[in-house]
This record gives structure tokens, C-alpha cells and sequence, in this order.
């Protein structure tokens, strides 16, 4: 195996910075489609890492976190099997080890962290763990107005119970002069953007109804948006531009209220 | 051990990776606002510690937030620049192959010139050469556009130079394959800029270097050689202080080298 060449070439090297420290707490995935990628389990991975030295783990652990951050900026969904097949390589029996480590770096240095929002896929997504704020700073960023235009869309879906159908959305949209089949000045193609590029980036989801006829669509809010956005500060705001108290909204304020509950506890 | 980060290091770093190339002064009140955002202690005129700060811990990452002066007035900018593998690790997720083919032979082109400048039509000339694949000249055109966009290559009156951010970045380059494209005065990479007419000498001066060491002089002379200076001298238009001292090289000099691609 090949793992064993290397190990021979870099044991004398390397003897003394070998990683005695190893992952404690592998979470072994039953469900595992992928053969190759089947979790190995923790005594597989002290061995794979003691063969490595710490020069060569980190090298690797710099490799994946810049292969998320470039996904990330592009807002396209970080996959498990991408990092395996593009960066880890004939690392992978150590992925855990690594992406614990990634993870780590993301919040100590970036203030992010990664998010599993599909577990069967191994899908994950990079929140910013730092509470927004304005700093007024930027030139008008390229994207903003597109986020502008999700962040109305994603305030309609919650308002209106968690789905909408997509005429409706247009019905909207409309009234803000923008318009299924017309170029934008800032989206250009509105409808490729909201039905492609938003879906894509699991901000929304775009799904057709069953059994209509003619075949209609309805929207969602995406994996993303459900990780990345607070309903309790959508809700705020849209009360605000309504000026209308929250609590007026109850079905709105209580999903606000239990989202806001349920990510305390996975935060901490 | 290095140091540990706080929460406004963090914001600091993630405002940067969203602009990608900042001037010294929106890095300053940046830096401000992020200590009084995390109830930090700021201290005035030390965002070269806060930034190093930062830095120590970008650098297994292969990544640095590198400091470097604009060609275009002077002003120092800080840029958040890779240091991985190639230099165009970065931009490669952007651009198709022949399209980056296209931006090395424009930027080959460039650093080939006396003025650090390319005509557009020189550039798209140079779609017929391209390898990889065929590229149109309208393909040209809009690849182009989009270098410029994305703050790779800048345009004035239809002739296009290296961006303050492909400059910082692309540094350690420059200095391997075109060891003469240094300024004289500011010993920083000069692009743009005015080279000495004697062919023995040949140095280089950066517009706003050239504007400040012959400001009062109607008689101009090489510093280099003595030979007479022809080109037009440009008018200084920026405060002397924001300009690097001659005496000592720029900051970001004393940085790039200090760093450069980390070795293992």
C-alpha cells in the first residue's frame, strides 16, 4: 500500500513530531452510501495519523480550509466527497481528524464555522459565527442587491407559513418592478437567478406541486437560510416596516421563538 | 505560541476577505471600528501590529494580509493576497484556462513596456495566440472587462496596467521574472512608471517617486546615472506624508520579503 512506502521514507525524518494525539470522538455514520468513504473507525485513524507527521497533517488541514473558503465565497454547497476527491485524497482515512481541526482554525481565525446541513450527503455550509453589524465601510459590494432581493423573498415565504407558491412570488415582484423574463439591471436574469442560482446556493428551495395541472411551483426556504438567517430579526424587521407589534404575528413568533432556542443549544 | 485573536481581529479579517484590497485609511478606521464594536483596546497608528497580529495566524494558512503602495497616487493599500502553490491559485476558480492564458500574456506585456502600459488593441491581439483554446476577439473584449471588474487589471484612456491588488499580490513574481521592474526610490515593484533613457541605466521610477524627488527641479537628472531625466515630470498630487520616505523602503517592502512563500 502506499501508505506504507511513504511511511518508510519519512519515519527517520519525522520521528520525533509524530502525532501522539489523536481524535477521541470519531462520529461512525452508519448510513455511509459511499464504500470508500465509509468512516473508519478511531483506532484505524491513530494509526493513519501516527504514519503522518504533524508538517503533513497541517499542510493538509491549510489545503481543505482554503478549498471551503473558496467554495464559500462562491456560496456553492461544501461536499464531503469534493474535499475527499479534490484535496485529502489518500488522506482521507484521517477526514474527521481534519475537518475537526478545520473547523476549529474557521472560528478561532475567521470567526465561522461549519455547519452539516445535510447529513446524508455530508452537505455543509460556512455560518459566520459574528453577530452582524453594519460598518458602514464598504463601497457598495458587488452582491448586495441580490441579497437585498433574497432577503425580500425569504421574509414573504416565512410570513406566509413556510411555502409559497411561485406566482405569488411574481405577483411581488412585480410591484418592485422586477419581472419573470425581463434582464435586471443588477439580477439580470431574474427568474434564472431566484430558480437556479438561489436554489443552488441552498438559500431556497424550488420544488413543483404535485399533481397540478398546468404544473406549478412553490418555494421554500433552503438548508442555508434556516442556518444562516435569525427569524426572530426577519420578524423584527418586517414589524417594523409594518409597524405592527411582533407577537401580532403568533405563528410567526412562535417558530421565531423556538428557532432562536434550538440554535442556542447546538451553539453551545 | 502565538498570540490569540479576539472577536475584533476576526471582524477585521472577514471585512478584508469581502473587499480583498483595502487604502491605508479605510484600514484604519476599519481597524477602530472593529475594537469598538468588541469593546477592544485600539491604539492609533498601530494597525501594522494589529494586521501582524492577524498574520501569524494566516501564515500556516498560507495566506497573508500584505501591505503595498498604488501606483496610481501613491497611497498605501493592504491587500489579502495567497501564497499557495501558484500565484493564480486564486483567480484560477474564476477564469477558464485560456482565459488566464490570455491575462499572463497581458500581463507579460505590460511588465515588457516602458511605461508599465498595453493599448487594448495590443491586448486583443494577442486572443491569436492564445493555446488552450480559440478565443474570439469580442471573447477578448469581455474577458477583459471582467480582469477589470475584479480589480486584476486597471484602465485608463484605453491603455491597461497591473491593479494596486494584481501588484501586491502577484509580487513575488514580478520580482523573479522582471528583476529590473523595481523603482529607484521606493525600491517597491514599479509597473507604471518612467525608465531612464540610457541604455546602461535603464532604472525605473514609480509617477508619484518621479513627481516627489523632482518636485522644484527644472533641470531634472537621473539619480542613477545623471543623465538627463526626459520625460515629462508629473505633478504631486497627494500630502508628502503619504508617501514612502526614500531613505527607508516602504513598509510593505521590509514585509514581502520578510514573509514571502512560506517554506516547510
Amino acid at each position: 500500500m502506499s501508505q506504507k512506502k511513504r511511511t518508510s521514507s519519512q519515519k527517520s525524518q519525522a520521528q520525533s513530531n509524530r502525532l501522539s494525539q489523536v481524535a477521541r470522538n470519531e462520529a461512525v455514520d452508519s448510513d455511509e452510501e459511499d464504500v470508500s468513504l465509509t468512516e473508519p473507525s478511531t483506532s484505524q485513524v491513530q494509526q493513519s495519523l501516527s504514519r503522518l507527521t504533524v508538517a503533513q497533517v497541517d499542510r493538509k488541514m491549510a489545503e481543505v480550509l482554503q478549498f471551503i473558503l473558496i467554495k464559500d465565497q462562491k456560496k456553492m454547497p461544501i461536499k464531503r466527497a469534493d474535499i475527499v476527491k479534490h484535496v485529502l485524497k489518500e488522506y482521507k482515512t484521517i477526514y474527521s481528524e481534519i475537518l475537526k481541526r478545520v473547523d476549529r482554525t474557521l472560528g478561532q481565525v475567521f470567526g465561522m464555522k461549519l455547519v452539516e446541513i445535510d447529513t446524508k450527503n455530508h452537505t455543509y455550509v460556512l455560518i459566520n459565527k459574528l453577530e452582524p453589524v453594519d460598518l458602514n465601510i464598504r463601497d457598495m459590494h458587488t452582491g448586495s442587491p441580490k441579497t437585498g432581493l433574497l432577503f425580500v423573498i425569504l421574509a414573504v415565504i416565512f410570513m406566509k407559513g413556510g411555502i409559497v407558491k411561485e406566482s405569488i412570488i411574481w405577483n411581488m415582484l412585480k410591484k418592485l418592478k422586477v419581472k419573470c423574463g425581463e434582464k435586471h439591471e443588477d439580477f439580470g436574469d431574474v427568474k434564472k437567478l431566484i430558480t437556479e442560482e438561489f436554489v443552488r446556493q441552498r438559500y431556497l428551495e424550488y420544488a413543483r406541486v404535485p399533481h397540478t395541472d398546468p404544473i406549478e411551483y412553490e418555494f421554500r426556504w433552503g438548508l442555508r437560510a434556516e442556518k444562516e438567517l435569525s427569524k426572530m430579526k426577519l420578524l423584527e424587521l418586517v414589524s417594523e416596516l409594518q409597524e405592527q407589534d411582533p407577537h401580532s404575528w403568533t405563528t410567526q413568533w412562535k417558530e421565531a421563538e423556538q428557532a432562536e432556542s434550538s440554535s442556542r443549544g447546538s451553539s453551545q | 505560541m502565538p498570540k490569540d485573536l479576539t472577536e475584533s481581529h476576526r471582524r477585521f479579517l472577514q471585512e478584508m476577505m469581502q473587499c480583498g484590497i483595502m487604502d491605508v485609511s479605510k484600514c484604519n478606521s476599519l481597524y477602530k471600528k472593529c475594537c469598538e464594536i468588541h469593546k477592544a483596546n485600539y491604539i492609533p497608528d498601530k494597525l501594522d501590529d494589529f494586521v501582524n497580529e492577524i498574520n501569524t495566524h494566516l501564515q500556516p494558512m498560507f495566506m497573508h494580509i500584505r501591505c503595498g503602495m498604488s501606483e496610481e497616487d501613491g497611497q498605501q493599500y493592504y491587500a489579502l493576497v495567497n501564497l499557495a502553490d501558484t500565484e493564480i491559485t486564486r483567480m484560477a476558480t474564476d477564469y477558464s484556462d485560456n482565459e488566464l492564458e490570455l491575462f499572463r500574456k497581458a500581463m507579460d506585456l505590460i511588465l515588457d513596456s516602458d511605461n508599465g502600459l498595453a493599448s487594448s488593441t495590443d491586448i486583443l491581439n494577442l486572443a491569436d495566440t492564445v493555446q488552450t483554446k480559440k478565443m474570439k476577439k469580442k471573447d477578448a473584449e469581455q474577458v477583459l472587462q471582467r480582469l477589470v471588474q475584479n480589480k486584476w487589471l486597471c484602465e485608463k484612456n484605453g491603455e491597461y496596467s497591473l491593479s494596486t491588488r494584481c501588484i501586491i499580490e502577484m509580487e513575488p513574481y514580478i520580482r523573479n521574472v522582471y528583476q529590473d521592474s523595481v523603482c529607484n526610490i521606493c525600491h517597491n515593484v514599479a509597473v507604471q512608471s518612467q525608465m531612464c533613457e540610457n541604455s546602461l541605466c535603464g532604472i525605473r521610477m514609480h509617477f508619484p517617486c518621479v513627481a516627489r524627488v523632482f518636485r522644484g527641479q527644472p533641470e531634472p537628472h537621473c539619480p542613477a546615472c545623471k543623465d538627463f531625466w526626459p520625460h515629462e515630470i508629473p505633478e504631486l498630487n497627494i500630502s508628502h506624508s503619504q508617501l514612502p520616505a526614500p531613505s527607508q523602503p516602504g513598509p510593505s517592502n521590509e514585509k514581502t520579503s520578510r514573509y514571502g512563500r512560506p517554506r516547510r
